[in-house]
């Protein structure tokens, strides 16, 4: 024990007391104003709050737009992972980069392009209008917009890990005789299932929680555009602290149960866990 | 569009049961940021009249943010039925960029399509402690004015023109811009839209003054308790019009252009001047406007079409890029 850490005691206490002022100060403190701001007003209040016609609507919204981007990035995100992994091509490192795309650009930027593409003054506008299709300003447009911005997340959840984990195992069970989708089914899903599901839990946050890009495609309709991060911004901006705050918790726990629910699983399959790879 | 939405509202679940033999009807009205409230009140209000006349259900979903973005949204495909916006600029943008509705049309409705107007007030803190009476009292070193961006805000724009009016009548054409870009310079912070700079002196308590619309300073003194904030009503200020207008080609598509223009009719009736004053805003109704004379301060109030040559011109001579606004707020920077 005191061979691997070499550092004096003071050093070591200092550290930790750092990292703990930083986690109450940055995450556990505004998480109590928000559930302490939620419940201002007592229980009462927090529910006619949540349990209002456009909160609803605005929930349900995230939630479908979240159900509709989540399962979309995951098969993009292994196909994607098992492509580049897996496989030799050229221009491969200019995959990678487009891939990371979406996290090196401003989110108000990917709302937008969506505007310039599909909106009335935009190259499909007109097209799109002839034909009845509405996408921007309505909720094919927020799903684009999420879709966008959670792009990366599994992928650059699974890449390093399968690229660490190698081939061998792959290249094993096709020599034995074993189909594409087979060796995908039984030794590539196994070995990364942990790493997907971190990379789905950060999707999921993320496409639940997201602003920037679908503040710009929303067109802001209450009760049909709002998703809980927007209608949040208008409660408040309607003096509605109370209920601005209880929506948000109603978010963060979404947040909470999303956690939980991974370090459930985690705990179930610990041995699993524990014997990755094999 | 109606079966995208149609669908989307079947997913959402938000669609509603209406009642047998009842023609349900959507209308979307995009507004700017201030009148939440306002259309609140006046969509149950025009809904239950409708329903009683034609039999026929109105549901009207309201979008809100700063006039100028919204406006932007409209032209990028929003399909508003009814645009209800804080300046007639911005819908003459939406006639002009996407041809969505016929140039002329403010004169479809009475009042240059103007069912209500307002003017600008400064918002001080109880007592008013730094004595802040009326717009010279804005440049004076130390006080510090929330104003939002003129450049996405409609009431932002309507400040600025009234701070410049009161320069331009009291101290004569040629020091307007000076007297206004020492104004700028005792901004702190510009929001893009007045909900946002009303929310940052409220809230968050920044700023000696508030430079707002007259319902909206009403509003948040009701807001805040009554006992918090007082209005001043300067010397001299702007008549500010926000107008309303049908945005045709939206509408046709929808098919729903004639409940659109009995919606922006209602407004001008006495039952809705009576909710409008209520909600603070100066009705055109000469009889609801007598009764509620006494909210209302009378205040000497120029117009940006004599004063200023009309919106056309205002805004490329002061909000344009390069503009007046963006000189004096380089000026106002250092």
């Amino acid at each position: 024990m005191k061979g691997s850490v070499s550092e004096p005691a003071w050093v070591r206490w200092a550290l930790i007391g750092v990292a703990l002022a930083f986690l109450v100060l940055n995450l556990a403190l505004p998480l109590a104003a928000v559930f302490a701001g939620a419940f201002a007003k007592g229980v009462a209040a927090f529910r006619t709050a949540v349990d209002e016609k456009d909160a609803l609507a605005a929930m349900r919204l995230t939630l479908l737009v979240a159900g509709i981007a989540v399962p979309l990035n995951i098969v993009f995100g292994l196909a994607a992972s098992w492509a580049i992994t897996k496989f030799d091509f050229r221009y491969k490192s200019v995959l990678i980069s487009l891939i990371d795309l979406p996290l090196s650009v401003s989110p108000v930027v990917s709302g937008l392009i969506y505007v310039l593409l599909f909106g009335l003054q935009g190259w499909l506008g007109p097209w799109l209008r002839a034909h009845d299709i509405q996408i921007v300003f309505a909720v094919p447009g927020i799903v684009l917009a999420t879709v966008f911005v959670t792009f990366p997340f599994v992928a650059r959840e699974l890449i390093p890990l399968m690229q660490e984990q190698g081939r061998t195992d792959e290249e094993a069970a096709r020599s034995l005789g074993a189909s594409g989708l087979q060796t995908f089914w039984h030794v590539t899903l196994p070995n990364i299932r942990w790493g997907l599901l971190y990379g789905v839990l950060l999707c999921n946050a993320r496409a639940m929680g997201e602003f920037g890009a679908v503040s710009v495609v929303s067109g802001h309709i209450r009760g049909l555009t709002n998703t809980l991060p927007l209608h949040i911004e208008i409660l408040y901006n309607e003096y509605n602290y109370v209920a601005a705050f209880a929506v948000a918790s109603l978010l963060a726990g979404l947040a909470l149960v999303t956690l939980v629910a991974k370090s459930v699983l985690e705990w179930r399959f610990r041995d699993q866990l524990a014997g990755t790879g094999h | 569009m109606r079966a995208i939405l149609g669908l989307t509202m079947l997913l959402a679940g938000t669609a509603m049961a209406a009642p047998v033999g009842a023609a349900p009807v959507t209308l979307l009205n995009v507004s700017y940021d201030p009148t939440r409230e306002l259309y609140k009140d006046i969509d149950a209000a025009f809904a239950k009249d409708w329903q009683a006349k034609t039999g026929d259900v109105v549901t009207i979903n309201q979008s809100h943010g700063g006039s100028g973005k919204q406006a932007r949204s409209v032209i990028d495909g929003l399909e508003a039925d009814v645009v209800t916006l804080a300046l007639a600029y911005d819908i003459d943008e939406i006639a002009e960029r996407a041809k969505l509705l016929p140039a002329a049309w403010q004169k479809r409705l009475p009042n240059n399509s103007t069912p209500y107007y307002s003017t600008i007030v400064f918002l001080v803190r109880k007592g008013n402690p730094k004595g802040i009476h009326d717009w010279n009292d804005l440049v004076k070193p130390g006080i510090a004015v929330i104003t939002p961006n003129p450049k996405s805000s409609g009431g932002a724009r309507w400040n600025y023109l009234a701070a410049w009016g009161y320069a331009t009548k009291t101290l004569g054409a040629a020091k307007a811009k000076d007297f206004v870009t020492k104004l700028y310079h005792n901004v702190p912070v510009l929001d893009s839209g007045a909900r946002g700079s009303t929310t940052t002196f409220v809230e968050r308590g920044q700023g000696d003054v508030l430079l707002a619309w007259e319902n909206e300073a009403y509003l948040a003194t009701h807001e805040a308790g009554g006992d918090k904030f007082e209005i001043i009503t300067p010397s001299v200020s702007v008549l500010a019009e926000p107008p309303v207008a049908v945005v045709d080609k939206n509408a046709a598509k929808h098919g729903t252009a004639k409940v659109a223009e009995a919606y922006l009719r209602y407004l001008y009736t006495p039952a809705a001047q009576e909710i409008i004053a209520k909600d603070f805003y100066r009705p055109r109704d000469p009889a609801v406007a007598a009764k509620y004379a006494a909210a209302f301060k009378p205040v000497q109030m120029f117009t940006i079409d004599r004063n200023f040559g009309g919106w056309t011109k205002t805004q490329a001579v002061h909000f344009a890029d390069g503009g007046v606004f963006d000189q004096i707020f380089e000026a106002a920077k250092r």
